[in-house]
């Protein structure tokens, strides 16, 4: 089968138009949270997404329909991690390993009690992209312009409050706002990419692009740029072979990401040795 | 007579552990350049940082500008320089260029956009401060002494009337220190910028401070170097010896 008859299927179409987005989305806020040390919050909204999906099929509630129970649910999570981590006195981590647990026990529960519709919520937990819907694909396109534009208008100020939040506050940006505004992005984006690569793996869409470019990247736009270009050409390529190989496409996206973090870290080394050399 | 740019009365801090600084009354007027200085955890720095509405106050009053810091707005009139040792991510990729260009967010309404002429302003400052040659470099792969520098230069590139440094020199060997000092009193001189500069080298920042702060939770001397180094009090404080030789090297 030739590539112009892959991209014939429909199914292809939607799969890539989707995925392509969502791991743009992804790559892009996975830097600002990698070096925030908000690596984990992908991993805990994703468990939250897990419960709120369950609560949406108890509801009959389902493919599309679901994400509009499973959006205000994980948009509250994130603001709930927030407000644990400035009020609290919790680290970021135990904000996140409190909101997870809470996310993922709800789930369970829900689906042990539900009984006849844990097939349909156990798909959710290693994602489907192939069998990604039109209305989904909408819901993704709209969701894509939210979040960039919000990206846009707020990218200065993410970028101030990542740098230092002290600094940030003294050139009168609002950190909290800002982080609110990051948290909320990111459970956007999560609920999102829960089809795509599904509950387990949503933190490696957030973490692997984020950390390839982190090893390459000659200033912040570059690095925002490299981690965009990862995302997106592990998603094409994922589909692709995974599609050719009969493999799935969740795990082939997640280790081709890991391939190209692998080859970041070794392009780094190189290019230290070289530098070294050149110094001695 | 000056205008007043700082000016705090009877201000109080506190955290959960107890009592960080009580009754401190000082002004601060235009052009001043004072240094603070204090024994470790004398509050040094928990004074910059309730000015600059980063801790809360607890008693008391502070005002910056005339205008109260809990409700503190013109950050387009100050530059902020924290401890470089503690601000640093070394993995953070900023260029040198965009770590100084942040510090024009202060002048900018929603939605904080830079422009060329922004960019412009960038070069320039890192020419007039010797690092025009690093513009492109990551932060984190720059020597102490540089990112120092870097700081420094997005402190001042929104022009500020006060520029506020805590322990600036913490991590810099002693000539880069010397050298920074010299550099700070030469913006306070030749651009009229009030600073107030917290370290712990009280002999040192004598050479260029026109007033001095001490400070051990209570503000125990606040006044100009020649006062400090007559004062009986400060004599008793820390014997003759040892007045004398933070003296002598003024």
């Amino acid at each position: 089968m030739n590539l112009i008859e892959i991209l014939s299927y429909g199914f292809i179409q939607r799969a890539l138009l989707a995925g392509t987005l969502i791991a743009v989305l992804c790559s892009v806020l996975g830097v600002f949270l990698v070096l925030r040390r908000l690596s984990l919050i992908g991993d805990g909204l994703a468990h939250v997404t897990f419960g709120s999906t369950a609560i949406a099929l108890a509801l009959k509630f389902y493919s599309a329909a679901s994400l509009l129970v499973s959006l205000p649910i994980v948009l509250l999570a994130s603001l709930g991690i927030l407000k644990l981590t400035e009020r609290g006195r919790l680290s970021g981590d135990a904000a996140i390993g409190i909101v997870s647990a809470v996310g993922i026990s709800a789930g369970i529960m829900l689906a042990s009690v539900g009984g006849g519709y844990n097939v349909d919520l156990l798909s959710y937990l290693f994602g489907n992209i192939l069998s990604i819907s039109y209305e989904e694909v909408l819901i993704a396109v709209a969701l894509f312009c939210v979040v960039m534009l919000l990206l846009g208008l707020f990218f200065n100020d993410l970028l101030a409050v990542t740098f230092n939040e002290e600094l940030a506050r003294v050139s009168g940006v609002s950190t909290h706002l800002i982080s609110a505004v990051l948290v909320m992005l990111t459970a956007l984006s999560v609920v999102l990419a829960m089809k795509l690569v599904g509950i387990m793996l949503i933190s490696s869409l957030l973490i692997l692009p984020a950390v390839s470019a982190l090893q390459l990247a000659l200033s912040f736009r570059a690095c925002i740029a490299l981690a965009a270009l990862q995302g997106c050409c592990s998603v094409v390529a994922g589909i692709f072979v995974s599609f050719v190989t009969n493999l799935p496409t969740s795990a082939t996206i997640v280790l081709l990401n890991l391939f190209c973090f692998a080859c970041a870290c070794g392009l780094r080394r190189l290019i230290t040795i070289s530098r070294n050399k050149q110094v001695a | 007579m000056s205008a007043e740019i700082v000016a705090t009365d009877r201000l109080a801090c506190s955290y959960r552990e107890g009592s960080v600084l009580e009754d401190i009354s000082f002004t601060v007027a235009a052009g001043d350049y004072v240094g603070i200085v204090g024994p470790n955890g004398s509050g040094k720095s928990t004074l910059v940082q309730a000015l600059l509405g980063l801790v809360p106050i607890s008693a008391g009053s502070a005002r910056l500008f005339g205008a109260r810091c809990d409700g503190f707005s013109q950050w387009g009139r100050v530059g902020y320089l924290p401890q470089s040792l503690h601000l640093l991510n070394p993995i953070f990729p900023a260029s040198v260029a965009e770590t100084v260009g942040l510090g024009l967010l202060s002048l900018k309404k929603f939605p904080r956009r830079f422009t060329r002429h922004d960019r412009a302003i960038v070069d320039e400052l890192l020419n007039e401060l010797d690092i025009y040659d690093i513009r492109a470099k990551l932060i984190g792969e720059l020597s102490g002494g540089q990112q120092q520098r870097v700081l420094l230069a997005r402190a001042l590139v929104n022009k500020p009337e006060l520029l506020i440094l805590d322990e600036p020199t913490a991590a810099l060997d002693p000539e880069t220190r010397e050298r920074f000092y010299r550099m700070i009193a030469d913006i306070n001189r030749s651009r009229g910028v009030t600073v107030l500069l917290v370290t712990h080298d009280s002999g040192v920042i004598g050479q260029h401070a026109s007033k001095m702060l001490y400070l051990d939770k209570r503000m125990l001397f606040y006044g100009s170097f020649d006062d400090f180094c007559h004062s009986a009090e400060m004599s008793n404080l820390f014997g003759e010896y040892s007045q004398h030789l933070m003296c002598h090297r003024h």
